[in-house]
């Protein structure tokens, strides 16, 4: 097998583990709470970490798919798809944390005004649409390179759905949500540290996890087949 | 300028196929029209001028979603995309070619449509106007390009809304944005940027839809 310089799967599970427990207590015991919105607000810290690490697989599963366009990596196709699902997976789950979060803050399930969960709505769309595609084209040549184009797509949807969601304040919600005050250092930045490394980690491992096994119902096939 | 000639005649058929067979501009007129009255009993009276608007890009939407659809259906029912793959000449052209056509049938729509609403609702501004020209180009550059995604899979008509509505959101709220706002140009720039970045991806990827 190919890149035996990876970081072997126990490991990376072990230290997702650790990371996530040393996150909770960091972020339940030893961050203060916030002046302005008390303990409700240490939900931001993985809401944030969250949506970081989506973002980061999405990037992944376009880079892969670029890899697949353009060098016809063997396993680019399979790793673009994987990254690509683990990022809708934490991206359903910043819309559950933001959901959370904007019912304790502002008493809605759902706000408007929320750039970051409005624009994860959207990719969430648009992402549910690449498995739809996904699916609908037989394995082979054209279904990867379909994904890959999707897939990078996806990536340019991104920044260009952020501008029209913030012009789209201008004539929608006048009123724009600020958060100020807050120091950003000492515990808070150490449990924000944290949390983020343990999501990423978290994340990671998954990805390893599911591309694992997808290699390996692979290799049943083709050994049935043989 | 072999490409220019290639793009011109593939555009030419499309053009001269719609005048002879006449399949998809009267339906998106029909359907644009049946849009607005359908409209005009889902906004209660006293509803603002600037629901109405916001409305109208709905209809542009759905019209060209209704246009795109059928966008690839000639050249799927004879094969020709296989043909056109193989002709000698860059895969990008057919993009570029039924863009320009589909980019005709729709502006030939809203050329009807946008003087219907003017009379249904209320009168249109410049800006209202340029939005819809410069939202047009980057609804049949992606819309083409998804259509054509759209014909090899399994699902066919059905993800062709699917896959194209979530990109087409950033085009409706600059639309939207130019229609109502006193200072469009930032929706109108927001466009135009919109536009020449979609076309960029669409014509260096599309050669990778159609080729395996």
């Amino acid at each position: 097998m190919r890149r035996a310089h990876r970081i072997p799967l126990p490991a990376l599970a072990v230290a997702a583990l650790v990371l996530v427990v040393a996150a909770l207590v960091l972020v339940f015991f030893v961050a203060p709470n916030d002046a302005d919105q008390g303990f409700s607000q240490r939900i931001f810290y993985f809401h944030v970490s969250i949506a970081f690490t989506s973002y980061l697989c999405f990037g992944a599963g376009a880079w892969k798919a670029l890899r697949h366009l353009w060098k016809r990596d063997p396993h680019a196709d399979l790793e673009s798809y994987v990254a690509v699902h683990q990022g809708v997976i934490f991206g359903s789950l910043v819309l559950l944390t933001g959901s959370i979060w904007a019912k304790i803050s502002w008493g809605h399930w759902w706000l408007w005004s929320e750039n970051q969960l409005v624009l994860f709505l959207v990719l969430f769309l648009f992402y549910a649409a690449y498995f739809m595609l996904r699916f609908s084209v037989d394995p082979g040549p054209q279904r990867a390179n379909l994904s890959a184009v999707y897939a990078l797509f996806g990536v340019v949807l991104v920044p260009v759905s952020f501008m029209a969601i913030r012009l789209a304040q201008h004539f929608i919600h006048p009123v724009v949500f600020t958060r100020h005050g807050a120091a950003f250092g000492g515990w808070i930045l150490v449990a924000y540290l944290v949390s983020q490394a343990a999501i990423i980690v978290l994340a990671y491992t998954l990805y390893r996890v599911e591309l694992a096994g997808k290699l390996l119902a692979a290799r049943v096939r083709e050994l049935r087949l043989a | 300028m072999n490409y220019l000639a290639d793009v011109r005649a593939l555009a030419r058929k499309d053009l001269l196929l719609e005048l002879r067979a006449r399949d998809t501009l009267p339906s998106m007129l029909l359907f644009v029209v049946a849009v607005f009255v359908v409209f005009h009993f889902a906004l209660p009276a006293g509803s603002s001028d600037r629901a109405a608007s916001g409305l109208l890009w709905v209809a542009i939407v759905f019209t060209a979603l209704l246009g795109l659809g059928r966008a690839f259906v000639p050249e799927r029912e004879q094969r020709v995309l296989d043909a056109l793959v193989l002709a000698p000449c860059d895969r990008s052209a057919i993009w570029l070619a039924k863009s320009i056509a589909t980019f005709a049938f729709l502006g030939a729509a809203e050329v009807v449509a946008l003087p219907v609403f003017a009379l249904f609702f209320h009168g249109l501004s410049w800006s209202t106007v340029a939005g819809v020209a410069l939202a047009d180009v980057g609804i049949c550059t992606v819309g083409t390009f998804v259509g054509a995604t759209a014909v090899v899979t399994r699902a066919r008509e059905l993800l062709l809304p699917l896959l194209f509505l979530p990109l087409a959101i950033p085009l409706v709220i600059g639309g939207v944005g130019a229609s109502v706002v006193d200072a469009p140009g930032r929706y109108l720039a927001f466009l135009g940027l919109y536009d020449v970045l979609f076309a960029l991806l669409c014509w260096a990827a599309f050669e990778y839809v159609v080729v395996e």
